[in-house]
Parts: C-alpha cells; sequence; structure tokens
C-alpha cells in the first residue's frame, strides 16, 4: 500500500468533489451537502490510511511522487510528506468534514447559492493539501496563491459584517507576502541552478548576503500567512467577518501554512539567515504573544477574540521554531496540531452560539449556560483548551515550547510564560460574561437560544474534545511522527541541543 | 556581406505580408464593386481567410532564417512566432469587429463624416448600417504590423509604422456611439503618433550621419550596418546616443511606455471596443518585436549605455501604470493603464540580453494578447441602452445578473493580478526569470512592487461584480452572438491553458529565439 500516490489523489480528489458538488442542481442544496460531506470523509479514510502506513523510523520524506509540468523551468509535480506535513494533512482531513457539517445552514442566510459554497469548501480542502504535500517549491507556490481565491469568496460571498472589506484585507495582505515570496522563489532557482526540486535546492551554498534577502523574501510571507506581530492586522478583521466555519479552517489550518513554510523552506534551506534571523523573529514572537493576548481581554466580538487569541498562539508557534530545539520545535509543530484542534472547535462552538443569538457581541449574552447548558459547556472545554490547561492537548505544546525555549533563552521563557496568565484572563472572562452569571432577559425572547446542541452539532463537537482529552494524555503516535521530522530540521541548520533531546522530549510528552 | 546584397527577394518567405497587403486591395475593390447588403459578410470572411492563408504560409515556413529583399526583411525565429502571433490575436479580434449581433449594425459607424451628436448623427446610431471600410484597414494593419516585426532597416521599419499606423487613427474614429469622445480618441492618437513618427524619423537620419562617420565603412541603416558601426569605435557617440533616444521615442510611443503613454487612456477609452482589443494585443505585439529587433540587433554591443534609460523607463512605466490604475472609474481606462504597466514589465524582458529573456519577452506578448482581447470582449457584452455600460459603479453585482461571463472576467482579472495556474503568472515568471539571471534584481523587484499595487484595482472590480449588490442601474449582459463568444472563449481557454500548461509554447518561443543578423 505504500506505493500508493497518496498525496497527489488526496490533492486531486476534493478538487473533482468540487465540480461535482458545484454542478448539482441550485435548487437542491440538502444533495450538494450530502455529496460534499461524503467526499470530505472519503478523503479522511484516504488520509487515515495514509496515517497508518507512514513509517515514522523510515526516511524523512516518504510517499514522494514526481511528474514532468513544465520541463522549460524545472518544475515538476513533486508531492514528498516529512512527519509535520503528515500531521498537517491529517488535522485537515479531520476539521473538513466537521466543518461541512457544522455549517451545514450557514449558506442559506446568505442569499447566494449554497451548492457553492461547499464546492468552494472542498476547493479548499484541494488547496491545503496541496501546499503541505509539495515537495517542489513552485507546486507550493501555486497552492500557497492559488488558496487565496476559495477563501476570498468565502468570506466576501457567505461572511457577515464588513466581509467586503475582510475579504479583500486579506486577499491583498497574503497576495503582498506572495508576491515577495515570488521575487524570492525566482531568486532561489536562479542561484539554485534552474531547479525547483526541495532536495536539489537543500544541498545549494549561497552567498551570505544573498542568502539573507531570499530568507526575507519567504519569511515576510509566511510571516503575514501566519500571522506574526505586526503583520496581524488582516486576521481578526477576516476571522470576524468569515463565517464560522470558513474561519476555523482560515485559522486552524490556512495560518498554519506560514508557520509549516518557516520549517520547511526558511529554515532548511536558508540555514545560516535563519540563525542571523532568530533573535528578531523571538521578540515578534514575544510581542505577538503579550500584544494580542491584551487585545483579545478587550475584545467584544466573540470571533475577533478568537482570532486574537490565535496570534497569541501564533507566537509561541514562532517562539518555539526559532529557539532552535528540538523539544520547542517538536512543541511548535504538536501546537500547530493542538491549535487546530482546539481553536477549530472554539470557532465552531462560538458559531453555533452566534447562530443562536444572530449576534457575535459578548455583551449580547450573559447566563447563556442556563438556556443551552451543553453549548455553554462546550465553550468552557474548548476555551480551558485554548489556555492550555494540563489534560487537554495544548498544554503539552505549550510546555513543550516553554522548557525548549528555557533552555537556551530564559528571557524568552519567562516573558513568554505570561501568555500563560492572560490566557485564563481572556477565556475565563469571556466564558464568564457569555455563559455564566444572571440570564440576560433579552436572550430568553430570542427562538434560537431555547435550543440546546442538537444531533448534528454533538456529532461535530465530539470528535474535536475526544481528540483534545486523547492526545493531552496519550501524544506519543504524533510525537514519534513528529520528532524525527523536527530532528532532521534541526541538523539542516545544524543545531544541538544543549541537553539529551529524544529522551527528554518523551519524558516530557508523558 | 556580397551574398546578402544581392536583390533576390524570397517569396515563399514573405508571403504573409503579400497576402495581407493582398486582401487588403482586394477589401477596397470589394467596397466598390459587391452590392452594399452583402459587403459585411464578404469583407469579413475575406479579412478571416487572408489570416488563414498567412498564418498557413508563417506555418510552412517555420524552419525559414534569411534576410531577404535586399537588406529589408529579415525572416527569422522570432519574426515568424511574432507574426503568427499577431495573425492569431488579429484573427480574434477580427471576429470581435464582425460582430453585429450585439450592437445592431455592428460597433461602427455608417457614415463616419456625419457631425457627431447632431439629427442625421443620431439617425445613423439607430440604424442597420455599418461601416464595411473597417475591414481592409485593419487588414493593413495587420499587413503593416507583420512588416514592422520583421523589418531589417530602420526605413523599413518606418514604412511599416506608418502603414499600420494611419489605418488604427482612422478605425479609432469611428465608434457608432460617443462619437465626440471616438473622434477626440482620434485626433489625439493622430497627432501624438504623427509626433512620435517625426522623432523615429529624426532618428533615423542621425543614425545614418552616425554610420557615416565611421571611416572605411559605407554609410546605412540597415540593422546590420549599425551593428557594426556601433561595436566598431564609436566615432560620434553623440549622434548615436541621440539617433537612439529618438528612435526609441517612436517606439516606446506605440508600446504605450511612460511617460510616452498619455495618448493610451484617452484612445482606449474613446475607440470603439474592438478596435480597442486590437491595438491592446496585436499593437502590443508589433512595437515590442520592433523594440526587441532594434536593440537586441542593430545596437546590441551599446546595452551598457542604453540599459540604465530604458530601464528607468521601465520602472516608470510599471510605475505610473499601476498607481493611476488604482484611481480609474471607467473599466476602458482602467484597462488602458494596465497595459501601460504591462508595457513596463515587458520592457524588463527586453532588458534581459539573452535566448531566455528574448523567449520569455514572446511568451508574454501572446499570454497578455490573449488575455487582453477577452477582456475587451466582455467590455463589448456588458450594455445598456445607450451602449456599454464602462463605469465601473455600473458593473456592481453583476456576478448576480449573469454569473458566467462575470466568472470570465474575474479569471481574466486573476490572470492580470498574475495568479498562478493562469498566463499571468506564467508569462511574468518567463520575464522576471531571466531578468534576474541578467543580473536585473532591480527591475524584478520594481514589477513586483507595481504587481502589488496593480492587484488592488482588479480586486476591486471583482469586488464590484461578486461582493456588491446589483443596483437599479446594473446592465444586462448581452448574450453574444456566434463571433464574439468565439472570440472570448478562445482567450479565456488560451490564459488557462498557458497558464496550467505552457510548456509547448515556451518550446516554441525557444526554438525561436535568435535573430539573424
Amino acid at each position: 500500500m505504500s506505493n500508493f500516490p497518496f498525496l497527489s489523489v488526496l490533492t486531486v480528489a476534493p478538487l473533482v468533489g468540487a465540480l461535482v458538488v458545484a454542478f448539482l442542481p441550485r435548487h437542491r442544496p440538502e444533495l450538494a451537502k450530502q455529496v460534499a460531506f461524503a467526499w470530505s470523509l472519503l478523503v479522511l479514510v484516504l488520509s487515515v490510511v495514509m496515517w497508518v502506513s507512514f513509517n515514522a523510523g523510515g526516511d524523512r520524506f516518504q510517499f514522494r511522487e514526481s511528474y514532468s509540468w513544465i520541463p522549460n523551468w524545472g518544475v515538476s509535480f513533486t508531492f514528498a510528506a516529512d512527519g509535520i506535513a503528515l500531521v498537517m494533512l491529517m488535522l485537515i482531513a479531520v476539521l473538513v468534514p466537521l466543518v461541512i457539517l457544522a455549517s451545514w445552514h450557514d449558506a442559506e442566510s446568505s442569499k447566494r447559492s449554497v451548492p457553492v459554497y461547499f464546492a468552494l469548501l472542498l476547493v479548499l480542502e484541494c488547496t491545503m493539501i496541496g501546499v503541505f504535500a509539495a515537495a517542489d517549491v513552485f507546486l507550493f507556490y501555486v497552492f500557497f496563491e492559488v488558496m487565496l481565491v476559495p477563501m476570498y469568496f468565502l468570506i466576501g460571498s457567505y461572511g457577515g459584517h464588513q466581509r467586503q472589506y475582510a475579504a479583500v484585507k486579506f486577499f491583498l495582505y497574503s497576495l503582498v507576502g506572495g508576491l515577495f515570496m515570488l521575487a524570492a522563489v525566482i531568486g532561489l532557482w536562479v542561484v539554485g541552478g534552474k531547479t525547483f526540486d526541495w532536495q536539489a535546492l537543500s544541498q545549494v551554498d549561497i552567498s551570505t548576503g544573498t542568502e539573507r534577502w531570499l530568507f526575507l523574501g519567504f519569511f515576510l510571507a509566511f510571516a503575514i500567512k501566519a500571522p506574526f506581530f505586526p503583520f496581524h492586522t488582516w486576521l481578526p478583521d477576516a476571522g470576524g467577518a468569515a463565517p464560522a466555519g470558513a474561519a476555523a479552517l482560515l485559522v486552524g489550518v490556512l495560518d498554519k501554512v506560514g508557520t509549516f513554510g518557516i520549517l520547511r523552506y526558511c529554515l532548511p534551506l536558508f540555514p545560516e539567515a535563519s540563525k542571523w534571523f532568530a533573535p528578531w523573529a523571538l521578540a515578534l514572537g514575544v510581542i505577538g504573544i503579550v500584544y494580542a493576548a491584551l487585545l483579545a481581554v478587550g475584545q467584544n466580538d466573540l470571533k475577533r477574540l478568537v482570532s486574537y487569541t490565535s496570534i497569541a498562539h501564533f507566537g509561541f508557534i514562532g517562539v518555539g521554531i526559532f529557539a532552535f530545539t528540538t523539544q520547542a520545535g517538536t512543541g511548535a509543530v504538536l501546537y500547530m496540531l493542538n491549535h487546530g484542534l482546539a481553536t477549530g472547535l472554539l470557532f465552531l462552538v462560538v458559531g453555533m452560539l452566534i447562530s443562536r443569538r444572530g449576534s457575535a457581541l459578548i455583551s449580547d449574552f450573559g447566563g447563556a449556560g442556563k438556556l443551552v447548558p451543553l453549548l455553554a459547556g462546550v465553550l468552557f472545554f474548548a476555551g480551558l483548551a485554548s489556555l492550555a490547561l494540563p489534560g487537554t492537548a495544548p498544554f503539552i505544546s505549550e510546555f513543550l515550547v516553554l522548557i525548549g525555549t528555557f533552555t537556551v533563552n530564559k528571557p524568552v521563557a519567562v516573558i513568554a510564560t505570561l501568555g500563560i496568565i492572560l490566557a485564563a484572563a481572556y477565556v475565563l472572562w469571556m466564558v464568564q460574561r457569555t455563559t455564566q452569571g444572571t440570564l440576560n432577559p433579552a436572550l430568553t425572547e430570542v427562538e434560537g437560544m431555547r435550543r440546546d446542541l442538537n444531533l448534528r452539532e454533538k456529532v461535530v463537537v465530539a470528535p474535536l474534545i475526544a481528540l483534545i482529552v486523547l492526545l493531552g494524555f496519550f501524544p506519543k503516535p504524533v510525537t514519534d511522527v513528529i520528532n524525527p521530522a523536527v530532528q532532521a530540521t534541526m541538523d539542516d541548520i545544524g543545531r544541538t541541543d544543549p541537553a539529551p533531546s529524544v529522551g527528554t522530549v518523551q519524558e516530557a510528552a508523558k | 556581406m556580397t551574398e546578402l546584397n544581392l536583390p533576390s527577394i524570397n517569396y515563399a518567405a514573405i508571403a504573409p505580408i503579400l497576402i495581407m497587403l493582398g486582401a487588403a486591395l482586394l477589401g477596397v475593390l470589394v467596397e466598390a464593386l459587391v452590392p452594399r447588403r452583402l459587403r459585411h459578410v464578404v469583407q469579413l470572411t475575406l479579412a478571416l481567410l487572408a489570416v488563414l492563408a498567412a498564418l498557413t504560409m508563417v506555418v510552412l515556413s517555420a524552419d525559414e532564417r534569411i534576410i531577404t529583399a535586399g537588406q529589408a526583411l529579415a525572416i527569422d525565429g522570432p519574426t515568424l512566432f511574432l507574426q503568427g502571433a499577431i495573425l492569431v490575436l488579429a484573427a480574434m479580434a477580427l471576429l470581435l469587429i464582425g460582430d453585429r449581433s450585439i450592437e445592431r449594425g455592428g460597433a461602427f459607424v455608417a457614415q463616419a463624416a456625419v457631425t457627431a451628436e447632431s439629427a442625421d448623427d443620431r439617425r445613423q446610431a439607430e440604424g442597420r448600417n455599418g461601416l464595411t471600410e473597417v475591414y481592409p484597414l485593419t487588414t493593413f494593419a495587420i499587413g503593416g504590423m507583420l512588416i514592422f516585426v520583421a523589418a531589417n532597416d530602420l526605413l523599413t521599419m518606418f514604412i511599416a509604422l506608418e502603414v499600420f499606423s494611419l489605418p488604427l487613427y482612422l478605425l479609432c474614429a469611428l465608434a457608432r456611439r460617443r462619437r465626440l469622445l471616438s473622434q477626440e480618441a482620434a485626433m489625439k492618437y493622430f497627432l501624438l503618433g504623427a509626433y512620435a513618427s517625426a522623432f523615429f524619423l529624426f532618428g533615423v537620419a542621425l543614425i545614418y550621419g552616425f554610420t557615416a562617420g565611421i571611416p572605411g565603412r559605407s554609410a546605412g541603416v540597415d540593422f546590420a550596418t549599425i551593428h557594426a558601426a556601433v561595436s566598431e569605435s564609436p566615432a560620434s557617440p553623440v549622434l548615436l546616443f541621440a539617433g537612439m533616444a529618438l528612435l526609441a521615442i517612436g517606439l516606446l510611443f506605440k508600446a504605450a511606455a511612460a511617460p510616452f503613454h498619455v495618448w493610451t487612456p484617452d484612445v482606449y477609452q474613446g475607440a470603439p471596443t474592438p478596435v480597442t482589443g486590437f491595438m491592446a494585443a496585436c499593437t502590443k505585439v508589433a512595437a515590442f518585436g520592433a523594440l526587441l529587433r532594434v536593440f537586441q540587433v542593430a545596437f546590441a554591443d551599446a546595452n551598457w549605455d542604453f540599459t540604465p534609460v530604458l530601464g528607468a523607463v521601465a520602472v516608470l512605466t510599471m510605475l505610473v501604470g499601476a498607481v493611476l490604475a488604482v484611481t480609474q472609474t471607467d473599466i476602458k481606462r482602467l484597462l488602458a493603464y494596465s497595459s501601460i504597466a504591462n508595457a513596463g514589465y515587458l520592457l524588463v524582458g527586453v532588458l534581459a540580453p539573452s535566448r531566455d529573456g528574448l523567449a520569455g519577452t514572446m511568451f508574454y506578448l501572446v499570454a497578455y494578447g490573449f488575455s487582453v482581447l477577452a477582456a475587451f470582449a466582455v467590455v463589448t457584452l456588458v450594455r445598456d441602452e445607450d451602449g456599454e455600460a464602462t463605469h465601473l459603479s455600473r458593473w456592481a453585482g453583476l456576478g448576480r445578473r449573469s454569473p458566467f461571463f462575470a466568472a470570465l472576467f474575474t479569471f481574466i482579472l486573476l490572470a492580470f493580478a498574475g495568479i498562478p495556474l493562469t498566463s499571468g503568472f506564467t508569462s511574468k515568471f518567463a520575464i522576471f526569470g531571466p531578468a534576474l539571471e541578467g543580473g536585473q534584481a532591480w527591475l524584478v523587484i520594481a514589477g513586483v512592487l507595481t504587481s502589488m499595487v496593480l492587484a488592488f484595482p482588479y480586486l476591486r472590480v471583482v469586488v464590484m461584480m461578486w461582493l456588491s449588490e446589483p443596483g437599479e442601474s446594473t446592465p444586462t449582459v448581452t448574450v453574444p452572438g456566434g463571433l464574439t463568444s468565439a472570440a472570448l472563449m478562445i482567450g479565456v481557454l488560451a490564459t488557462l491553458v498557458l497558464g496550467v500548461a505552457p510548456a509547448p509554447l515556451l518550446d516554441l518561443a525557444a526554438g525561436a529565439a535568435e535573430f539573424v543578423r
């Protein structure tokens, strides 16, 4: 089974599904939803099979496939996955069916075509899988840019308040980063001897000055995508305006492309420049953690609040990557997964609350737990996972990042720890103001607030809760896959850990 | 050198030119002899057949690499590639020009000499007739362009310039609606074009003087002589520099590069939209074909002298096009500024002194031509009772009213913005790659920065079409007849195919990318 072309099939399958869904008759939206859901389940099954056939102790890159595309420029359809990419692919495959299920009625409130909404979600899945599966820099760039188009229309056509502004801001920010990366991609192609193959390029020796410029081109694109402070201002707008399902994918997966890109492209291809820039990146990460957490405390819009918490979390991931220790690196990758699960859940639950209340403002709620106890409970759980309570998955990743950073850079680790306290502040305060306390009398008059979670919504939240708890107690299956890939990345930049590495990680994991 | 001076003419190699000019003359006879009601069909068929025949001859002589007709014409790889490009794009433009189903009687007025806005004029705007002289005029222009890209001496080039410019001035004045705007456009284009021609001619004279100043050589304006004169001791570089500058002004005017671009928005807006498409696609190919030949053949050895200047022009062109496109409220003017910015990108390709650079520039010309013709094809479709609705505010909510055409136009705009999987992206790569390799990193960075600026106006149109609610005044999209549909679909498909699988055309361009000297 390991010879099966998993990655290309996984990339193409959602696209085929999208075409099928898009051409379903517009007046039969139920059929479109069912087909889209079934299709995403199919992708999930295939991904699980791929996960099982991945050999954690084997080569760094597995499932390699290569087909010629534009021979004149040395471009090929090359797919390959290391442990980091595998984890992200799995996250996508799990999230998309849940998002489709959660968005079952979202598109109906707008006047737009319902099948197109689900077709766009599947197109988005295709580009997200492609961007993580690509092992050719040109191919990666193609997916990186094309990814913008379905998300642009998801936000712009199906979003809420200020959707046009948010969609354009999202598109322009990403495009600006992408074009800087394009210049760097072309530069890399020229100095690398006209090839785009990742493995060939990682062997190329580049002069210091050129390397730094190319690094900055890539880093800027990824820093905007992630987003790191100070390139983050598009995310609260986009996250706030996007429909909840799309927002869960935007923050849960799309933004991980930035951190993944840094791990896959910036560090191995430009090791010297990465070390040169690391202090600045750490500083940006730390500022992001504290600054975004402070802003999150002050938000009155639920979706914007969740967006700001994500920026703070991306600060943690950035710190973990640029600490250059295996623990911190593994923690960062694990964080990418766990943040996808926890924030994905948080966004979806918040979406359920908002669709019931018809408002995203925290001040419009109050004591909602008395009306919808189950929903309030899930919100509380998602919040606790998001603030990295021990026993939930994000705790392990945050802890790994902090101890991994502490061994090499104490001040950064100490300041970052402040972020944990602030996280408790913004999450608990948000939960208190929405679901606890005296019941807001206005809520009882809203028809939707009298319905607690229905079966569909329970099916959406259950797998995520299960995964968060499971990975909170037993992250070994995931760390086993991530560890060799992170180790290889640290080898690429020539950093060794100050303390014994593998043992520590696993002890910490337990 | 002696065998090149033989005045023999290889008729097979110059057959495309002869066919187009012959068809144009036939077209004039058709005007005189064929009854009025048949003229439209006969003329359109004649023009399309001529283009097809010429294209066939280009394909048949694909391996020809000669200089013929004395030193006047060079039939080599770039010539044949660009002639083929001009003919294919011209065929698409002819389909747009010939469409009479969108506007009753076509986009052209019946009698151009009737005073604009007079009672007669209003009557003829409603009439069923349209001018059929547009076909011979277009055919003449195509013939002139075919000579222009093949010209191997400056005088032939000047004559070709006039042969294709004069019909274009006339074509601009023939719009059925908004006659004053159309006539103003033609006047402006003619006056500025005449200035540009004069500059060009003056440049030719100075270059002749320069070659005459080289001892022991005969003077001349053919490219081999100029090349030899430049590479030998530059006896009088002042003449060379002045001549080069004046020639460049003449050519950059046609290419719509800043600061010689001021005519472009007015002319693009005023001219009948099919003619605008023809100019944006074919004139661009012809102008850049000539620029490439002049600077990479005749003045190749002076590239240290002209590269900084032309580089500055390229940066200025990109900046002006991109920044002013942001403020536009008329779709035709927006496309005009976008075409100016694209001229800047193409200049980056002209300055990449390698085979790859030449191939990339030629690829860009073809890819851009297809997209821009498709874009103007959509512009002809969006209309209300007063003709085309070109103001951007009128396009609000078009995606709801006509999702299919709005989707096509969105795709073209994404291509202009350089999103991957469209020809806009591959062609930018084809130009920026060789430029970076040639050490012109500053031009590439300028190109990337202006692309960001330029993405905004394109995106604004997308927002208008899809994310705004349709207003009272949102016009409908006319369902196009067969001719415009064909042109539109060819353009969109080419934009897609050249974006997804550019390898065949890149191979073709790479194989053709060598001038004979």
